[in-house]
């Protein structure tokens, strides 16, 4: 075991199936000899080479095409984009041809391909930069959207969607990278994808987190327990597809559940979530599933994203008004 | 000491224009005009060359017709590009990989895709897609330029395997125009990829003239934005696209990149049979003029001047292609109707999502009643 933060963790994930796996293949804008603009390919060049480990022209669309075509040939591609506000340049090649290989070719080909990119709010980064963009990726059939929240689960996670035979978009929070540390096994371990994690037991309220989230849930969870609720927090972890059994089993315990995203209202994933509880547990509610979101705007310009970025206090309020319904 | 000249960016557009000439073999004649160019082909492999074409020409006619009766769908006329589609093919081998565009079923059809496959893929069948294994294929792109970046792809792939092979991809004279076209060809040049592009310049998109596409002389010449070999060829002339995409593929096999081939050519039908009329933006004076340059006609007159081809010998390269076009037919009809759980069940390699095992059960459900 070694303290790891996530960055850390995900370097070393790409390291393990770098070193176990000659198919995988690392590339994008600056993961080369620069090791990442965040580091997170530090010294895998230098490790493995220029034939496993390179840098591409300046082209989303291209980077995208290059890891189909490398998985045509055999190849297990890792791409990077180096921002996830920059995925509209790549929306065909993820959406439009990914997703769809094996389902096109009737199964002839497919696309174990992973793209990594970074995303989430509260470093003032510029235009375009931080964006939740993740709801885009839910609604693609074909996709597998994986967010971890803690360097342990983004090692086993990026892991397991890298030996995944189909296509995985692995988004991982800038503000989580160096934010904490935590024990990380140095050997190769899996979490399966599709899995949530029950973060912190409870049994008056279901919180229901990704990415940033968890985190301020359970803040929020830990002030409620002041006041003597109880509350569960469930990491997602995957959010397409959703973890249901572990969903509707925490909201037929608690028979109350909010749902909390750092995207927009009108974005993200929480509607699904909430769709998904009504259909399956709502004579086990005790009151509406409310969301927790940030307003329906363009992400804020750098200054404003602390009156706008979703933070525990909105977890907070939402709760209380969901356990006093 | 440099001559003190100003610099005329104007003056240099025109002069790398001039460099791009029509790279022609055969006239429209039949006769040979660049000798020192022809390529090496036996007299067989000429006859061969010749059946492909004939072949290709009856099956577009054939496909016409019978999307017009409502046996296929989506079609879109292959005629008038024969030598473009046809011997550029030809150069190739086996272990090459194509990824073809909308109108580019005839190549792969060669490379091993099985006619009656063709055919649902018209149709709209997943089977018409199942590439045969050892069939380098993917399904005709609909999306006007990914087959280009997935051909950077797929040729950076075949030189990390150190494959004796290349990656080969058509797009048409407005397809140059994507994102895509150009990072594709970027791509392959900066990684020195074993990949072969063509542009079939087939004169218009949809309704749209190649002159609103680009004020550029040629097509041939965005090559020089990717830094990478860049030829203009008469695409009706069979003989001089076989030769520049067999000097391409050497070039690629030996580890010295990418080309992008330009086939100046004509399609004599519509942009699709989805009720495209192309009346209203071609007059018939074009259409007279290119069918005087038809690649069948040419390498007709060619081959029968060296005694190769006579009537006799087109008539049955015709009737062949009718039967076994009338064979495929019958054979996609047989092909059993698509049912909402194979569509799942071909969704992941791995195993199903939780939404798509859900409906996979209730779907298998209505299907067995």
């Amino acid at each position: 075991m070694a303290q790891m933060t996530m960055i850390q963790a995900i370097t070393d994930a790409l390291r393990c199936e770098l070193r176990d796996d000659e198919n995988v293949l690392v590339f994008g804008e600056d993961v080369g000899v620069n090791g990442g603009v965040f580091r997170a390919t530090d010294g895998l060049q230098k490790e493995f080479g220029e034939d496993r480990v390179f840098d591409t022209p300046l082209a989303e669309s291209g980077i995208g095409g290059l890891a189909i075509g490398l998985s045509l040939t055999g190849f297990r591609p890792v791409p990077e984009i180096q921002f996830f506000g920059f995925v509209y340049e790549v929306m065909d090649s993820i959406s439009g041809q990914l997703a769809r290989m094996s389902y096109r070719s009737g199964g002839v080909y497919n696309a174990p391909v992973t793209i990594r990119s970074p995303f989430g709010g509260g470093v003032h980064t510029p235009e375009m930069h931080s964006d939740s963009l993740e709801g885009l990726m839910a609604q693609q059939p074909g996709l597998k959207v994986v967010i971890p929240s803690t360097p342990y689960d983004a090692k086993g996670l990026l892991i397991s969607s890298i030996r995944d035979n189909d296509p995985v978009i692995f988004l991982e929070h800038l503000k989580l990278y160096r934010s904490f540390r935590e024990e990380v096994p140095e050997e190769s371990y899996t979490i399966p994808l599709g899995k949530a994690d029950v973060k912190r037991e409870g049994s008056d309220l279901t919180i229901i987190a990704y990415g940033l989230m968890v985190h301020e849930s359970l803040k929020a969870a830990e002030e409620l327990e002041k006041e003597g609720h109880s509350v569960e927090v469930i990491d997602l972890r995957t959010i397409q597809p959703l973890d249901i059994e572990t969903i509707i089993a925490s909201v037929e315990k608690t028979n109350r559940a909010i749902v909390v995203q750092e995207a927009q209202k009108q974005a993200g994933i929480a509607a699904n979530v909430v769709a998904e509880i009504t259909e399956r547990a709502i004579l086990s509610l005790e009151a509406p599933v409310l969301r927790v979101a940030a307003p329906d705007t363009v992400y804020p310009f750098p200054q404003a994203e602390g009156v706008w970025l979703p933070t525990h206090k909105d977890v907070y309020e939402t709760a209380k008004k969901v356990l006093t319904f | 000491m440099a001559e003190n000249k100003k610099f005329d960016p104007q003056a240099l557009v025109e002069e790398i224009e001039s460099k791009f000439e029509l790279f022609q073999i055969l006239n429209e004649e039949g006769e040979i005009v660049n000798e020192a160019e022809m390529p090496e082909l036996s007299n067989e492999e000429l006859v061969e060359l010749m059946t492909r074409m004939v072949y290709t020409r009856v099956l577009d006619q054939r496909s016409i017709s019978l999307n017009r009766q409502g046996r296929l769908g989506f079609y879109a006329p292959t005629a008038g590009q024969e030598a473009s589609q046809i011997a550029s093919h030809f150069a190739l081998e086996k272990q090459d990989w194509i990824l073809p565009g909308y109108r580019d079923v005839p190549q792969i059809i060669w490379h091993g895709l099985p006619l009656a496959k063709a055919f649902l893929f018209s149709r709209g069948h997943f089977a018409g897609n199942q590439a045969p294994e050892g069939v380098n294929v993917l399904s005709p792109q609909i999306i006007i330029g990914a087959q280009y970046i997935q051909a950077a792809g797929v040729a950076l792939g075949l030189k990390k395997r150190k494959a004796d092979a290349v990656a080969v991809t058509y797009t048409g004279d407005g397809g140059s125009s994507q994102g895509d076209f150009y990072e594709g060809i970027t791509f392959a040049g900066a990684q020195k990829s074993p990949a072969i592009f063509f542009i079939q310049n087939n004169q218009f998109a949809i309704s749209t003239p190649r002159s609103v596409q680009s004020v550029g002389k040629t097509l041939a010449q965005k090559g020089i934005a990717a830094g990478i070999p860049s030829v203009y060829v008469d695409g009706m002339d069979p003989l001089a696209v076989y030769k520049v995409t067999k000097d391409a593929r050497e070039r690629a096999v030996a580890g010295e990149g990418p080309t992008l081939i330009e086939t100046l050519c004509y399609r004599y039908g519509p942009h699709t049979m989805a009720g495209d009329d192309p009346t209203r933006y071609r007059t018939t004076d074009t259409d007279n003029e290119w069918v005087a340059k038809d690649p069948l006609v040419r390498f007709r007159k060619f081959l029968e001047a060296k005694g190769l081809w006579d009537e006799a010998k087109e008539e049955a390269v015709i009737e062949r292609a009718k039967e076994e076009i009338k064979e495929a037919i019958k054979e996609a009809d047989k092909a059993p109707k698509q049912k909402v759980s194979e569509l799942i069940n071909n969704m992941h390699r791995g195993d199903l999502p939780y939404n798509l095992k859900e409906q996979l059960e209730i779907y298998l459900e209505k299907e067995s009643k």
